[in-house]
């Protein structure tokens, strides 16, 4: 606990080294106001990445989470269109998710196929069912009502309720993981799989409720996205799905699984998310961006490894000892 | 009824049919064929709404709009064969495929058909000459004189651009940055680039207004960046103050012009290009102009193009779309 204890820590600096060196360059982005808009600006990543985090501690990885959001972001802006109200559509988008997510969970769970090879595939067909249900139309601002844009934007206590749906899903995960039997499981399914086996928790099933998270809070950010910035196209979030990877590693979650909070991943999230708002204001040269985002990432991942580097194990204490 | 009458009707009627065709060949009528993408793409339609305009006003006239069910050059190539069947005077076509039409095109041309490709172009053996919808300096000037239009007074204004390799959205800034010193008003801040996603456009956006307080407009020449700049600008809450710009599509801005975020953008106007299309496919049926480099064809009330040396022309420059007209166009494309 003391080393996750620590690497959270470390990750913070790491974050209020990083608003330092841009307050130098341009003092106005760590404005309160500001500050506020990054973490809205966020939220997306966040709930993504905390349904990305359970599916890595089960020691899976799911690669359609991008897609799940813009299959679900495209139905919810289908059925604006269809005049269904905006509660009806949140609702049913994340149940639409779910059983995205459902479908990757099966296919892991009772075929045993690695997480990897299904999911890279079913990304694949959530795009291609957009195209299919649209030919490659776009909708725009002018075709979704004002209600179905103004919910994200509404502000409650000066926090729009996007950021708030995010700050409520930390919580809840929060809660899951720690307060929780299934919470609990998803830690010793990615930790010891068989010791989990023999403690009488079910691998699979495990793994399958992993994706059902996942993809639940894939088809609620899909509905936010979409709502966000007025457009719905095939191609929205496109590449998504690895910075949300790449969230979860920067977050200390383990790639092997068992190991990460939820703490971690919410500031690997923000850490990104910040590096994300400040390039296009600190005047650095766009052909730099890119590759300032992905040293960012290898140090943060080289870090993690460093400190994740698990000791020898000692398997005769006492003999060593002896010797 | 017995072989014998059936062979007979069958002789009989083949022979009114190329009577038929004999006589609309050197009737009064000339038969020009649109050949679309594809049927049921509104920009198709529109462009055959153009063609029937300039069938009008020619006279004699008639157009034959055609295309394949889906975007597919095997589709074209029947559709190519079957007016060729028909001894049509001549085709215009907006091509699937840069090569995979050649053979088919050259074999209506070997028959007397006139063939121009426009919009989507044919490699220059498979037809006499490609109209295009505008031109890369024709556009650069366009995307700065449409900020500059909005700015009597002129002021800072910044460029969102797609990726850093976007070919198409390079050549146009560098053509606007060539023609900067006519509209000296016009401060152009910085070229910032949203990669075509609607996110990072978005962000890039918020960004601009950020670092340039006093930013009057952003040029966004890509349909993403157009569309989230206006989004980014309408939740700042600096419309009116921020006006976006650049190339986009009319459905896709309709919302941002009616809410003021967008003064008014351009794209090709479909119709003007159908229009441009059937004159140039008249005129070199007629024989009254010549398809090679340097020569100028009219092209009715658009005036007259003049070919390059790929016996290539561009039409006008982007057509601009503003409150006045974006319904009108907004459920065409």
């Amino acid at each position: 606990m003391n080393i996750l204890k620590s690497r959270e820590t470390i990750l913070g600096i790491a974050i209020l080294v990083l608003l330092a060196i841009i307050a130098s360059r341009f003092p106005a982005f760590i404005r309160p106001q500001n500050l506020a808009n990054v973490f809205t600006d966020t939220s997306p990543l966040i709930l993504l990445a905390l349904g990305q985090m359970v599916v890595i501690l089960t020691k899976c990885i799911d690669l359609s989470v991008a897609a799940n959001l813009a299959l679900c972001g495209m139905i919810a802006a289908l059925m604006d269109g269809a005049g269904v109200p905006v509660p009806v559509i949140v609702l049913a988008v994340i149940a639409l998710g779910a059983a995205l997510g459902a479908v990757n969970g099966l296919l892991v769970w009772t075929l045993g196929i690695p997480s990897i090879v299904v999911t890279l595939g079913t990304m694949t067909i959530f795009r291609g069912t957009i195209f299919l249900l649209t030919d490659g139309a776009w909708i725009n601002a002018h075709q979704m009502s004002d209600a179905f844009k103004a919910l994200p934007r509404t502000l409650i206590l000066g926090l729009p309720i996007m950021a708030w749906i995010a700050i409520a899903v930390i919580i809840a995960f929060a809660f899951l993981l720690s307060r929780t039997a299934l919470g609990r499981a998803f830690y010793a399914v990615g930790g010891n799989p068989h010791a989990a086996v023999y403690t009488g928790i079910s691998v699979g099933r495990t793994q399958f409720w992993a994706f059902v998270f996942a993809g639940a809070l894939a088809g609620l950010t899909g509905y936010l996205w979409v709502a966000r910035y007025a457009v719905a196209y095939v191609d929205i979030a496109g590449g998504f799905e690895l910075d949300v990877v790449a969230a979860c590693v920067i977050g200390g979650i383990a790639i092997a699984g068992g190991a990460g909070t939820v703490a971690g991943c919410v500031m690997g999230a923000l850490f990104l998310g910040i590096i994300k708002n400040a390039l296009p204001v600190v005047g650095i040269s766009p052909f730099w961006q890119m590759a300032i985002s992905g040293s960012a990432i290898l140090i943060a991942i080289a870090f993690n490894a460093r400190s994740n580097r698990a000791p020898g194990r000692i398997i005769l204490k006492q003999a060593e000892h002896r010797s | 009824m017995s072989i014998l009458k059936k062979a007979l009707t069958t002789a009989a009627l083949a022979t009114a049919l190329i009577a038929g065709s004999a006589h609309a060949q050197d009737g009064e009528k000339m038969r020009i064929a649109l050949v679309a993408k594809a049927l049921g793409i509104g920009f198709f339609e529109a462009a055959n709404k153009g063609a029937e305009e300039a069938a009008a006003e020619l006279g004699d006239v008639e157009i034959i709009y055609t295309g394949p069910t889906d975007t597919t050059a095997e589709g074209q190539i029947e559709v190519i064969n079957s007016l060729i069947a028909q001894k049509v005077d001549a085709i215009a076509i907006s091509a699937n495929d840069t090569d995979a039409l050649v053979p088919t095109l050259k074999k209506a041309m070997q028959r007397g058909i006139t063939v121009i490709s426009w919009d989507s172009g044919v490699a220059p053996e498979g037809r006499a000459m490609q109209l295009n919808p505008s031109s890369a300096p024709l556009i650069g000037n366009t995307i700065i004189k449409l900020a500059a239009d909005h700015l009597p007074e002129g002021g800072d204004v910044a460029v969102l651009s797609a990726t850093t390799t976007s070919t198409n959205q390079n050549t146009w800034i560098e053509e606007m940055n060539k023609v900067k010193g006519d509209y000296p008003n016009i401060n152009v801040v910085a070229t910032v680039y949203g990669d075509d996603l609607a996110d990072k456009s978005y962000r890039e956006a918020q960004g601009l207004m950020q670092s340039y307080p006093d930013l009057k407009a952003i040029i966004a020449p890509t349909s993403v960046g157009i569309v989230a700049a206006a989004q980014a600008v309408t939740d700042a809450g600096k419309v009116g103050q921020v006006n976006v710009t650049g190339l986009g599509l009319p459905s896709e801005m309709a919302g941002h012009v009616k809410s003021g975020a967008s003064q008014s953008f351009a794209i090709w106007n479909p119709i003007d290009l159908g229009y441009s299309a059937t004159m140039i496919a008249y005129h070199l049926a007629k024989g009254d102009a010549t398809a090679e480099p340097g020569a100028t064809i009219a092209i009715g009330r658009m005036g007259e193009v003049t070919l390059d040396d790929n016996t290539e022309a561009a039409m006008a420059d982007p057509f601009t779309y503003d409150a006045s007209n974006i319904d009108e166009f907004s459920s065409v494309f």
